[in-house]
């Protein structure tokens, strides 16, 4: 395989990740509102991604690091061409790290809840955006013949991308609604359960139509194996939830992740950003990519750092493996 | 809407504003992740609960500080596309590259380990807990430097091609990126000042509490560390300064002689103490100078020539064309001077905290202090009066964000004195923006980002008084009983986390 086309795999690995990851993470923070029924459940849902949220949100910075020196072209144009989406979600991923660190350093009322609130709003807002991105990504923007973005953000707001935004959204919270009652102890895990059943169902609808809508737009038999797998797996992951089996409800509502970003990616292949203006003027593997050399060092890089990062990052998960009730949560000194 | 604005302007601002405010906390984190280690690394070895205590104050003011760090570090991955695209577009094969470095192998480790350190001090054995703060500190130092490796090849581009029909500068060697001189004295240089920022800011929290009398046993071990980290610190900020300075002679001759307002060449050069000048005329009204020190500075010895200002400007002019190859003049003079006042001025400082609290063989053994005493300030043989020492704490406690400011000037000067380029001799800042973004857009984002970084400026601000003046917790039973076994000690299932959010 052409080392551009590696690299193509690795930028959708590195989302894959990053989605998988912060999905759950993005899930518990808009769950602190719908499922958390006092501040003592709020912590305990915080506490599930304590030690694990910022690790994960690396996984965005390094699929931005690697673009930029994998396809400086798609760098360039995504990131200056969703200006403004993609400034809501740096501001929300700034709020957000603050208000995990600082929430409980002080002990007034109005300070815990203004950061409550933030943790809900900064990480619904992102988990949404995403989609709406990827959903614009893979039906294609208005590029010009020098790789510039030439439409408005209006034109970013489309039914397609905005069912996209949902289904992100929704799914995230599913996933971690599973997450937090894999991760809980006491009544909020039963109710865990009971909201992911819900929140399921409306994912399960929301993501048949869109994954649906894509194929029909610019599928074949390779991504209809990704959307039958990712729609497969939410079913059973359903089904697992019900029957109280969380390890598995939680690895299941993985894999919907994996596949549905998959079948994200294997639609938009060979392009990476195509121009709805003129198919000449796409962004694709070959056009937007970096050099062989930068590439090889690249590929390098990822074969030696990428599995010691899992093998560190799966350690995390397993130091912190035991789960939280509010029992756990202590009054901290102020 | 359409300002009379160059197209650059805005985006320059933003860039400025975003990065220098970032590096307020880069510094402060690299350092003080490398302190706390080290005072952890003091309470593993010799179970003394002073640093335990030390330990747990300063991790949770480097907590608070790193937060900071993280959330505006995540700006920068991603404002090179928003407001550079064509810089991304034409320097990608090679820049690109230490960032996913940066993130693969530095973000990676600084963020899942930092999470391994705050949640795991009833999780994870002594031994293993204190590695993890070690791996902090190792992240810190591999991150500066993959980001000053990229930055060392905007001020010197090396191990490149041009790609004519693509229209890019290519990579064709990363190992000259990495290692060449440029990398390595900024490297130097910035690691340098990181430490006498840190140092900075623990001399003057100690001297906070040890002018009020609280705290003793921490303070006065934290001050001792403060001042040798800053003396070292301050030390090794001039020394790669200086030849920091030598190598921009070389390479960047403009913004040396910027740096000194010197508009005409001459041999011996002088070192500018002050000046005030016209720079539509090209030369200096007032000027305050010290005979060939300038020339001793660039090149080691006090009679070689140095090109000025306007000399350097026509030999550009031939090597690229018309143009102006002046930075704003003004600009590089002063932010030179700050970076090097304020810098020194803290050094100064530690030099004198120093020799003030020495100890043993250097004091009459009636002016020794024991561990739990407020070390009496000796400038000769009797300490000084109250009032002095007083004063002393007081300049350490004032003095505190001089290193920060030194160090916002210092990126000030190098990225305003490398202007008009954004990649010296490959590029110019003009056209470096992006075209499809508008005026309108980066005013939007330039504001949101502003306010709220000045928001979050008053909110860190607040909170690291706060636990400042709450001083070094007290320890607990589960602070002084680590667990044995990799994840914490499971036979009391309902034991309340040792730390939680």
């Amino acid at each position: 395989m052409e080392l551009h086309n590696v690299w193509f795999v690795l930028i959708a690995v590195l989302w894959i990740g990053y989605f998988f990851l912060e999905g759950f993470d993005f899930g518990i923070g808009v769950l602190t509102r719908l499922l958390a029924r006092d501040r003592a459940e709020k912590r305990v849902l915080i506490n599930t991604i304590g030690p694990v949220w910022d690790g994960n949100e690396v996984w965005l910075l390094t699929a931005g690091g690697a673009t930029f020196a994998a396809f400086p072209e798609w760098y360039a144009t995504l990131f200056s061409g969703f200006y403004l989406p993609l400034l809501a979600i740096l501001i929300s991923l700034i709020v957000r790290g603050v208000a995990f660190e600082y929430r409980a350093k002080r002990p007034e009322e109005r300070w815990q809840r203004n950061w409550e609130a933030a943790i809900f709003w900064t990480s619904l807002i992102p988990a949404f955006l995403w989609g709406v991105a990827f959903g614009n990504i893979v039906r294609g923007v208005k590029i010009d013949s020098e790789f510039e973005y030439v439409g408005n953000v209006w034109d970013l707001l489309n039914p397609y991308a905005l069912l996209g935004g949902l289904v992100t959204l929704t799914l995230f919270t599913f996933h971690g609604a599973v997450f937090a009652a894999l991760k809980t102890v006491g009544d909020i895990r039963g109710r865990a359960r009971q909201l992911a059943q819900r929140v399921g169902l409306v994912t399960a609808v929301l993501a048949l139509v869109f994954l649906l809508w894509t194929q029909a737009g610019s599928g074949d038999g390779k991504s209809l194996v990704a959307l039958v797998v990712a729609v497969a797996a939410l079913v059973a992951a359903l089904v697992a939830n019900r029957a109280g089996r969380e390890g598995w409800s939680f690895t299941l509502s993985g894999v919907t992740i994996v596949a549905a970003v998959a079948m994200l990616f294997l639609t938009l292949f060979p392009n990476v950003m195509p121009s709805t203006l003129n198919a000449d003027w796409s962004l694709t593997v070959t056009n937007a990519s970096s050099s062989p050399y930068t590439l090889k060092i690249m590929t390098w890089l990822s074969v030696i750092a990428m599995p010691i990062v899992l093998l560190y990052q799966g350690w995390t998960y397993w130091v912190f493996r035991k789960r939280i009730g509010t029992q756990h949560i202590a009054e901290p000194a102020h | 809407m359409d300002l009379a604005l160059a197209p650059e302007t805005l985006a320059r601002w933003q860039f400025g504003i975003t990065t220098v405010y970032h590096f307020l906390f880069v510094p402060l984190t690299i350092s003080l992740a490398a302190l706390t280690a080290g005072l952890q690394t003091a309470w593993v070895r010799t179970e003394k609960e002073k640093y335990l205590r030390a330990t747990k104050f300063w991790g949770k003011l480097f907590l608070i500080n790193i937060a900071m760090g993280v959330v505006t570090g995540i700006v920068q991955e991603f404002q090179f596309g928003m407001n550079w695209s064509d810089y991304s577009r034409f320097v990608g094969d090679i820049f690109g590259a230490p960032l996913a470095f940066e993130a693969l192998i530095a973000f990676f480790f600084e963020s899942t380990f930092i999470g391994l350190w705050i949640f795991g001090w009833d999780k994870l054995p002594k031994k293993i807990h204190l590695a993890c703060i070690w791996m902090v500190s190792f992240g810190t130092l591999v991150s500066a430097y993959f980001i000053l490796a990229a930055n060392s090849w905007m001020q010197h581009p090396v191990g490149y091609r041009i790609n004519e029909e693509k229209g890019r500068a290519e990579l064709t060697d990363f190992w000259l990126v990495l290692t060449q001189n440029t990398t390595l004295n900024q490297v130097f240089h910035s690691f340098a000042a990181a430490f006498l920022t840190g140092g900075a800011f623990m001399v003057g929290i100690a001297a906070f509490h040890l002018m009020r009398k609280k705290h003793i046993p921490v303070m006065r071990t934290s001050l001792r560390l403060g001042l040798v980290t800053m003396a070292v610190g301050g030390l090794l900020t001039a020394v790669s300064g200086d030849t920091l300075g030598k190598v921009m002679y070389e390479q960047q001759p403009m913004k040396m002689a910027a740096a000194e307002a010197l508009w005409e060449s001459e041999s011996p050069a002088p070192f500018s103490v002050f000046a005030y000048g016209d720079v539509d005329k090209g030369h200096n009204k007032v000027a305050l100078e010290i005979p060939g020190l300038l020339s001793f500075l660039a090149h080691g010895d006090f009679n070689s020539p140095v090109p000025g200002i306007n000399d350097t400007n026509e030999a550009l002019q031939e090597k690229f064309g018309p143009g102006d190859y002046k930075p704003i003049v003004p600009v590089a003079y002063w932010s030179f001077r700050w970076m090097i006042g304020f810098g020194m001025a803290s050094f100064s400082l530690a030099l004198l905290g120093l020799w003030l609290t020495r100890k043993r063989f250097l004091l009459p053994a009636a002016l020794r202090t024991g561990e739990d005493e407020i070390p009496h300030l000796v400038l000769l043989k009797k300490p000084i009066g109250p009032r002095l020492s007083r004063l002393y704490w007081l300049l350490a406690l004032w003095t505190m964000a001089f290193p920060l400011i030194a160090n916002a000037w210092g990126w000030i000067f190098t990225e305003m004195g490398r202007q008009p380029w954004v990649v010296y001799g490959l590029m110019q800042t003009r056209h470096a923006v992006s075209p499809g973004v508008s005026q309108a857009e980066v005013i939007t984002s330039m504001g949101i980002f502003t306010a709220l970084y000045a928001a979050l400026a008053v909110i860190e601000v607040k909170l690291l008084a706060k636990y400042v003046k709450a001083g070094p917790p007290e320890l607990t039973e589960a602070d002084l009983n680590p667990p044995k076994k990799i994840g914490g000690d499971l036979r009391d299932a309902d034991k309340p986390m040792a730390f939680s959010y």
